[in-house]
């Protein structure tokens, strides 16, 4: 068997009693990985994190690190550091103290807290900030501090509750890039919880959605986005049309989709559906072209082709989002500008347009209800 | 642009002002410039003496209260902010069941008329033949300075980050670890603060006092008055001038030990 670095055996959490935050959660992460916890609001991230740190019991269930149980384990016993998402530093210490506070806990030698500190100083980038207070620190370097205070422990877990969200768009990135470098050179296991999707997709090795306190799926983001188990995480990790209905007829590995809103569709078949099922299929808006002039239909690649005027156009500068009103309903195509744009073909607004897309290109998900196909916008 | 209603307006908030601030210290003022008049009765001005102030030094009595009055001051105040920080740091921070009524505990205090503080806890001590004298005023002034530490130090916790020490836990340290290398130096502030508060309420206080000391117990406000019955001498504006003076100065030294360490 093999030795995770955390484990999560059927862990519920219920509050006051009532109130279930996390439903019999399973979760295995690898030694040294970087795993995303990612889901909307509310939906017991934090309550997961607080119980892998201590801070919480699980009402019922098992937690291990590194194969031992420490469900009971308080926290200051834990191998496991947390990054607060308000950095939690003390207001009363300098930066250098701040990092070196577990190392004065154990009473080491104040040659080894210089040496030890100056190593996180150079691992987080904090040279000559070390006499500062927290309070004159910006919120990245608050955050550089946060992170070298944990690390210095030499956690063998690091838990980091949404860390980068008091950043603004452009630190967020660069703090990103920072935290997989650090990431990569510490070598040790990273829980990383957000709710923004792009974070959890670019940074992870793998990842959980959850929603309401259940783990929905779990993988690495490849699989995660293009095969999306129910419309929950379809819609929640970017965006996606989804096509409910039911199936007309299949040949060989495609489908017919019928459905009330677009027509009848071409899908690949990746599983076994029975004519007649109902199901729903999910098609990412980037694989969806679009042109003013009809594409020429090929019947082996089951090409789908639909109809439709442009009701909204949102220029992003390396690619538009482009909402099509069709017979019945709206989808969604996004379109890359590869090339200079003023060459390309420009649509507007109110164009008449066609959307087409290879039956490949979708995905039927493991999962229904859930999906509306967007019978109103 | 201001027009001439608006002028008339600040004129007249102006002398209110005005009005206000010389009704406050008008009497004080007075009283520290008669405190260096040579007159013995009187209000004429008779020419700059330190006599008053010669004579309050030689008396072994007035001696003898200030002793008691820093004494009572500081024991009471000592234990208030220990017992205070405590109990503002269980009220603030955990969830018990009797949380609000112990709440209303604490403040009453504050509510209560004094006099009525003053009767019920001679009652008291009476009913547990207790002797009054020094013990008896130290306890009572311990009961209200309490509450006004308590408060002062759950102002200071109401801005205080609790995450901060679940990262302390977090970090290895165990609960007395915490307490003492993040709690405490965090809130000092606002402990020092609660400190200097019931100081000054200590060193003020006359009614409660005035119930509860027993002979020998006689603090700097009940030897004022005492002496004023045998009319109003020199000697007691130039008493009053020094509490004022040390009340002014531990206020003082409050403001600035707060902008010290917040910053
Ligand atoms: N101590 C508590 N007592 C009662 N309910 C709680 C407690 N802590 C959390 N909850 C509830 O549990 C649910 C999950 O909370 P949690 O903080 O884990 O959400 P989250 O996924 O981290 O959300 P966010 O992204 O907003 O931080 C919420 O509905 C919250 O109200
Ligand atoms: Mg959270």
């Amino acid at each position: 068997m093999k030795d995770y670095s955390v484990k999560l055996s059927g862990v519920t959490k219920v509050f006051e009693d009532e109130f279930t935050a996390v439903d019999k959660v399973f979760l295995s992460i690898e030694q040294g990985e970087f795993f995303s916890l990612l889901g909307p609001s509310g939906c017991g991230k934090t309550t997961i994190l607080r119980m892998i740190a201590g801070f919480e019991e699980p009402t019922s269930g098992v937690i291990f690190l590194n194969g031992r149980d420490i469900s009971k384990t308080p926290p200051h016993k834990r191998e496991v550091n947390t990054i607060f998402q308000n950095y939690a530093l003390f207001p009363h210490l300098t930066v250098f103290e701040n990092i070196a506070f577990s190392l004065r806990l154990r009473k080491k030698a104040e040659r080894e807290v210089k040496n030890e500190v100056g190593k996180m100083v150079e691992l987080s980038r904090l040279f000559g900030q070390e006499n500062k207070y927290p309070h004159q620190l910006s919120g990245g370097q608050k955050q550089r501090v946060a992170i070298a205070r944990a690390l210095v422990n030499k956690p063998s877990v690091l838990l980091l509750d949404e860390p980068l969200a008091a950043l603004d768009a452009k630190l967020r990135q660069h703090m990103l890039v920072e935290l997989d470098n650090i990431h990569d050179e510490v070598g040790i296991t990273f829980i990383y919880v957000t709710h923004d999707q792009n974070e959890a997709m670019s940074i992870s090795d793998h990842l959980a959605v959850m929603n309401e306190g259940k783990i929905v799926q779990k993988g690495d983001p490849i699989e995660v986005y293009e095969s999306p188990r129910n419309a929950f995480v379809a819609n929640f990790i970017g965006e996606t049309n989804f096509f409910v209905g039911e199936v007309a007829k299949t040949e060989g590995e495609y489908l017919l989709l019928r459905t009330t809103a677009f027509g009848d569709i071409w899908c690949y078949m990746d599983r076994e559906v029975a004519e007649g099922t109902r199901i729903e299929v999910s098609l990412r808006p980037e694989k969806v072209k679009i042109s003013k002039s009809r594409p020429r239909g090929d019947h082996k690649l089951r090409l789908n082709i639909l109809e439709g005027t442009v009701d909204e156009t949102i220029y992003l500068g390396n690619h538009t989002k482009y909402t099509v009103q069709t017979r019945e309903s709206y989808m969604k195509s996004f379109k890359q500008h590869a090339r200079y744009l003023l060459d390309e073909e420009i649509i507007e607004w109110k164009d008449r347009v066609y959307l087409w897309w290879f039956a490949d290109d979708s995905y039927l998900l493991q999962e229904t209800g859930g999906a509306r196909s967007d019978e109103q916008k | 642009m201001e027009t001439r209603k608006t002028i008339g307006k600040r004129r007249f908030s102006s002398l209110v002002t005005l009005g206000v601030f010389l009704l406050l210290y008008i009497p004080i003022v007075s009283l520290i410039v008669l405190s260096f008049n040579s007159a013995r009765q009187g209000v004429m001005w008779t020419g700059f003496t330190l006599n008053w102030y010669v004579r309050l030094f030689s008396s072994p009595d007035i001696w003898r209260s200030f002793m008691n009055t820093v004494i009572v001051a500081l024991v009471a105040s000592t234990v208030a902010t220990i017992i205070g920080t405590l109990s503002a740091i269980g009220i603030y921070w955990y969830r018990f069941k009797s949380r609000k009524y112990f709440q209303i505990l604490i403040y009453t205090p504050l509510i209560i008329p004094d006099i009525l503080m003053g009767v019920s806890m001679l009652i008291f001590f009476a009913a547990l033949k207790v002797p009054l004298g020094l013990g008896t005023v130290i306890i009572a002034h311990i009961t209200f300075c309490i509450s006004y530490v308590t408060i002062v130090v759950i102002t200071r916790l109401e801005d205080f980050d609790y995450s901060v020490v679940e990262a302390a836990r977090d970090l290895g340290a165990r609960s007395f670890q915490v307490f003492v290398k993040v709690i405490i130096p965090i809130i000092v502030p606002g402990i020092v603060a609660g400190f200097l508060l019931s100081v000054t309420l200590s060193v003020d206080d006359f009614v409660i006092t005035f119930f509860v000391a027993g002979p020998g117990a006689t603090t700097l406000p009940l030897r004022i008055y005492s002496m004023i019955k045998f009319g109003v001498s020199p000697v007691i504006n130039a008493l009053s001038t020094l509490l004022i003076g040390g009340t002014l100065m531990t206020a003082l030294l409050a403001r600035r030990f707060r902008k010290l360490i917040i910053g």
